[in-house]
């Protein structure tokens, strides 16, 4: 068996993930994070996009997170994101509807705040489509 | 028959009192249930956010973030939690009187103080009682988002780092069981100091992008989820109080009833015994 790490996946609203992995790959502001056991400790700013974990029978699991913070101790992994969710219970449609929105909401942008508001959502919902296609691909792999 | 006729009206109106306590009372049981389950499901992160701080405090971070260091206290802030509505007992009095104690202490130590509320009962309160109010929000309902409280939270962070305040405190009612609420004062800022972390290793996180904004970004968040669980742990609180209360004011519906229905009675039964008298006397004298 391979050595394993404890992974928590928490967001404000709910604990989605609790359990142990071999491997974890996050996506942190400074471009993609792999994470095995003894990892130096860590802090950092999470984009939004997909974690995906490898537990101890070499199975994948995909999550999505929309931001947040990671936290990595040799031996524990704490996810703290803003709102979490299973890859397979994203929406695909309504990623893509939101997409949208914010595309034509920044085309026709009628204050500053809006414009940011709505760059956010799109970075969001970009994030959201981009890891529905990764779990698509891995299954079509598999 | 007047007396009886006022009784019987006055029953009619306790019944009717009745029939809306019980309501709410059965109304607050089912939104406590549903708001001990948010508080719950709020806790894991709560939980986890505290252990990545306590963590962080036994690290030896080259930078030194102002939210880990104590410094004088001059001025004391107090983020006062209470309910929107009434009608839940003692619920936020018990907060007020303990709050209202313990900032009195802080005055006469020559330390000034900062409200900020949650709930329009505490501003109303603070209103009346006096205090330097800055900042409150409220009607935030059954269901809190993050955001209805991050108003307040970012007031009472921007007067910490002006240094207009050097201590933060939240003022809640924790819920320990549907009987009991205890009133609790708390401090979040600066973070509790931790004793032993001269001994640990001299070991320190590797950041990303950089320490200043990764840890400007958990000490947020941590406020915002310490804040936002105790808003959480209130409104399970209220609605406990709540159906407490109005279970008693039930009960004393009923037993206000059935006083009323013995005088009712025995009037009645004294108006047909003097009409009878009446009427046999007179047959007597016929």
């Amino acid at each position: 068996m391979a050595i394993t790490m404890h992974v928590d996946i928490v967001s404000a609203e709910e604990s989605v993930f609790s359990g142990t992995a071999s491997f974890v790959l996050a996506r942190s502001s400074d471009g993609e994070l792999g994470v095995m056991p003894r990892h130096v400790p860590l802090l950092a700013q999470l984009q939004p996009g997909e974690v995906m974990l490898r537990d101890e029978f070499d199975e994948e699991h995909f999550y999505y997170a929309s931001g947040g913070l990671i936290e990595v101790q040799p031996h524990v992994v704490t996810v703290l994101a803003d709102t979490a969710s299973r890859a397979r219970d994203l929406d695909e449609a309504a990623a893509q509807q939101a997409k949208k929105r914010a595309e034509q909401a920044i085309e026709n942008r009628s204050g500053d705040m809006d414009y940011a508001r709505a760059q956010a959502e799109l970075v969001e919902a970009a994030a959201q489509l981009r890891t529905i296609q990764t779990l698509r691909r891995r299954k079509g792999q598999g | 028959m007047s007396a009886g006729k006022e009784i019987r009206t006055k029953i009619r109106s306790i019944q009717n009192t009745r029939k809306i306590t019980n309501a709410m009372e059965m109304v607050a049981a089912s939104k406590m249930r549903k708001a001990q389950q948010r508080m719950d499901q709020a806790r894991p992160y709560a939980d986890k956010i505290r252990q990545v701080i306590r963590h962080l405090a036994h690290a030896n971070p080259e930078y030194r973030h102002s939210y880990l260091e104590a410094r004088e206290v001059r001025r004391v802030g107090y983020i006062v939690v209470s309910s929107d509505r009434g009608l839940c007992g003692g619920l936020n009095n018990n907060l007020f009187r303990q709050l209202v104690r313990s900032m009195k202490a802080q005055e006469e130590a020559g330390i000034g103080v900062d409200v900020c509320t949650i709930g329009s009962r505490a501003s109303q309160f603070f209103g009346r009682w006096g205090g330097n109010l800055v900042a409150e929000t409220s009607q935030i309902g059954d269901r809190p988002n993050l955001q209805d409280v991050v108003g307040p939270i970012q007031t009472m962070l921007e007067r910490f780092d002006n240094g207009d305040i050097d201590e933060l405190r939240v003022c809640y009612n924790t819920f320990v069981n549907a009987m009991t609420q205890r009133p609790t004062e708390e401090t979040i800022l600066p973070l509790p100091q931790q004793e032993e972390a001269e001994t640990s290793h001299g070991w320190d996180y590797v950041y990303e992008p950089s320490a200043p904004e990764v840890l400007d970004d958990l000490l947020r968040r941590y406020v915002e989820s310490v804040i936002y669980q105790s808003v959480v742990e209130n409104i399970a609180c209220e609605q406990a109080a709540r159906m407490v209360a109005m279970k008693a004011a039930s009960d004393n519906a009923d037993k206000l009833i059935d006083e009323l229905q013995l005088a009712y009675n025995k009037a009645r039964q004294a108006a047909i015994t003097t009409e009878l008298t009446e009427i046999i006397s007179g047959a007597a004298a016929v």
